[in-house]
């Protein structure tokens, strides 16, 4: 099916259905109970996750195929979001051209940062990018306000030219990011019995996008392209005494990511048209890094559950307050119910970093190839077929290399 | 030139503070092999236990005071520490007043004990992973050390008062020959400076005339050599990263009066010394701590106000200009030996 393998296109086909179906067992709970607390099955939330997913799988394009670990992706999904809100402001409301914009700017910045990072591998290349990110996040920070906005942030206002468009609805209001008239925070409600699930345009769209992407995605670790990128990662060295310059390869995965990531950044201004210098803060970078490793490197599924993970526990964890630990440990004794909130209190709420931190550090120790390769490892267990020497599963061969 | 010998002050000051992070990293890097994302959050703690030590004698209890009384005529209460209740009057109010450089001994056992924890726990089972996974593992334990310190101490800054008879600034001009008053600069700072001068000259001192820390400079040189000549390098490197934790955390002890510590100071710090490492060239303790002042130097300057009327913005990125250019140029930084590091 459009070209790919059996394996590939069950898996496609299921990340559409869950694209799709979000709404629905993202919200398991019936509005009103206990763990209504759990849905995210809410517009903002389903958002994030596929803006995250789709961050996580650029970035997992360079770093889980070739190897290498930039430090500094944040900042292409900083000048993304910085275009798309640039063409909001000026040209239209309409997001396909501030997309389109982020996309080519993010592009054009990640070519001239990959152009001088990639001349360093390993280490170096690390520091390089965190160099450059910082420096691009110190600037965006001060001397560029006029550009960025500074420390407000980049916004919409009342007196922006917005040449295509109306620079004011007829409320006077400033204009929601559209596409061709549908308004991205529409949104329709499905009453359901106690459920009840919500269908926003802004997500689907969102979808839309991630999934044309994800397809390229798949297509490209199947190409030869992608093929290279893994002779890259292998063993550089042996590549180039074949005659071959690994350097217009690991530079066109830099881009690529680079370009998904201004994707991302377009996509998140378009659903809430405001960009922040903190978004390409080197902390940020390693919130992506984070996803694409608890996922698992190099996997195509790997960054998307990862991202999913990771985006739920920040929406999740960091809302629980200690009234809510006290509703669930009520049927407990008083000291010990008490003791239980003392001890959770600590890894929920504001402090959920924590919880971050620490599930990152068990998932490298004890997991290093991520969410995905622990699910192999289960399944593994339950079926009983040994498998042949030949027969291992395309996705096997992304897997990280032990001495890497 | 005044305003010249101020910057330059500055200049090493900063250079100070980087240079003892970088000494820290790089003897982790040189003779572990480790890239440690954690060594901003030992920077942290040792920032936060000389910030305990302070709150501790500062604990305080309420007792009448005879010679006061309010306008109704009632004997006030007023607060005294107990240390000053145990101690007397003037040893006790010595001891709060005194109590950053007080803990720098508490620092030492301290962070010792924190350095051996975290290699034994946690950094020893990553020495043959690749250092992508080094680089996560101790960036995800930075930020559980830097999340504890919040839940512990909350998110704003607490300030820490450096002792009375460092308050004030020194007339360092009158003693180059100026006119008095011409540079003056404050009397902890400079302090600090030569704190960290005799740190940095102790280290060297341990690796260039000790029988360990002459093997030390072997194992950075050729690990597998000597480790084939039967030397139990594990215990070296126990003791190894004790040092360097030790070096991180004294750095943030004294740097407490300068800057107050926050729960995310290490952070800050981090990115700016692994940049110091790198320019001065992994694996090389003297690269680090000439790229640590050289850059603490550079910086100052940068942040003139005629040079940032000229380049605005100079100051925020002069470090990160120059760790590219000298990555691009020598990609082994300033004094990097060959083979370090390089994949």
């Amino acid at each position: 099916m459009l070209g790919l393998n059996a394996k590939d296109a069950r898996l496609y086909i299921i990340v559409l259905v869950m694209l799709v179906f979000a709404p629905f067992f993202l919200n398991p709970f019936p509005e009103g109970s206990g763990l209504a607390q759990f849905n995210a099955g809410y517009p903002d939330m389903m958002q994030r996750l596929v803006i995250f997913g789709l961050f996580a799988v650029g970035f997992n394009i360079l770093f889980g195929l070739t190897g290498y670990l930039s430090f500094g992706h944040a900042a292409f999904l900083g000048v993304g979001s910085y275009a798309g809100v640039w063409m909001f402001k000026l040209l239209t409301m309409n997001v396909i051209p501030a997309l389109i914009v982020s996309t080519i700017a993010a592009g054009l910045f990640s070519l001239l940062i990959g152009y001088i990072s990639l001349r360093r591998s390993g280490i170096y290349f690390s520091i390089l990018t965190l160099a450059f990110a910082q420096m691009c996040y110190s600037l965006a920070y001060s001397v560029l306000t006029p550009i960025t906005g500074g420390e407000t942030g980049l916004q919409l206002a009342l007196d922006d030219p917005r040449i295509i468009g109306v620079q004011q609805t007829a409320e006077g209001n400033i204009p929601v990011p559209h596409l061709f008239g549908l308004q991205m925070n529409a949104n329709t409600t499905l009453e359901l019995g106690a459920w009840s699930f919500t269908f926003s345009v802004g997500y689907y769209f969102a979808a839309v996008i991630f999934a044309l992407a994800f397809y390229f995605t798949i297509r490209l670790f199947r190409s030869p392209f992608g093929l290279m990128l893994r002779a890259v990662k292998s063993n550089q060295s042996r590549m180039s005494y074949t005659g071959l310059n690994a350097r217009p390869y690991t530079l066109a995965a830099f881009v690529i990511s680079g370009m998904f990531a201004g994707l991302a950044g377009g996509l998140m201004v378009s659903m809430d048209p405001l960009a922040g210098a903190e978004r390409m803060l080197w902390t940020a970078s390693g919130e992506v890094v984070l996803m694409t490793i608890l996922g698992g490197v190099g996997t195509l599924i790997g960054p998307i559950l990862g991202a999913g993970v990771i985006t739920y526990l920040e929406a999740i964890v960091s809302t629980i307050n200690s009234t809510i630990l006290h509703e669930w440990f009520g049927g407990l004794p008083d000291g010990l119910e008490n003791f239980m909130v003392n001890i959770l209190y600590p890894f929920v709420g504001k402090g959920w970093h924590l919880t971050l931190g620490l599930v990152f550090m068990v998932v490298v120790i004890f997991l290093p190839g991520g969410i995905v390769e622990g699910g192999r490892k289960i399944f593994g267990l339950f079926s009983r077929k040994q498998k042949e020497p030949g027969d291992v599963p395309p996705n096997a061969a992304a897997q990280p290399g032990p001495g890497e | 030139m005044e305003s010249i010998i101020l910057q330059l002050l500055n200049g090493l000051d900063k250079g100070s503070a980087y240079a003892l992070i970088a000494l820290g990293l790089t003897l982790i890097f040189g003779t572990l092999g480790v890239v440690n994302f954690a060594h901003g959050a030992l920077f942290m703690m040792g920032a936060f236990i000389a910030v305990t030590l302070n709150m501790l004698f500062g604990v305080s209890f309420e007792v009448e005071d005879p010679t006061r009384t309010d306008f109704l005529g009632n004997v006030m209460m007023v607060d005294t520490p107990y240390v000053v209740y145990w101690f007397g009057e003037d040893f006790g109010n010595w001891l709060i007043d005194w109590s950053v450089p007080i803990s720098v001994l508490v620092a030492i056992p301290v962070m010792a004990l924190i350095g051996v924890a975290m290699e034994r726990g946690l950094i020893r089972f990553f020495y043959k992973r690749p250092h992508a996974d080094q680089i996560l593992v101790t960036f995800g334990l930075a930020i559980v050390l830097q999340e504890i310190i919040k839940a512990f101490y909350g998110a704003n800054p607490i300030p820490t008062p450096a002792p009375e008879a460092f308050v004030g600034s020194f007339d360092v001009g009158q003693l180059l020959g100026f006119d008095p008053f011409a540079v003056m600069y404050p009397y902890w700072r400079l302090v600090y400076f030569f704190f960290a001068a005799l740190i940095i000259g102790l280290v060297f001192a341990f690796l260039q005339f000790t029988t360990f820390g002459m093997v030390v400079r072997a194992g950075m040189a050729d690990r597998e050599t000597v480790g084939l000549l039967g030397i139990d390098i594990d215990k070296r490197f126990v003791t190894m990263f004790a040092i360097a934790a030790i070096v991180a955390g004294l750095a943030g002890v004294m740097y407490t009066p300068i800057l107050s510590p926050n729960y995310h100071i290490g952070m800050d710090f981090l990115v700016l010394s692994f940049v110091v490492v790198v320019v001065g060239g992994m694996g090389s303790l003297p690269g680090a701590v000439a790229a640590g002042f050289l850059l603490g130097i550079l910086q100052s300057f940068a942040s003139m106000s005629w040079i940032i009327e000229l380049i605005p913005g100079i100051n925020q990125v002069v470090i990160y200009l120059v760790a590219i250019v000298i990555l691009l140029t020598r990609p082994r930084g300033l004094m990097g030996r060959k083979g370090v590091m390089e994949e």
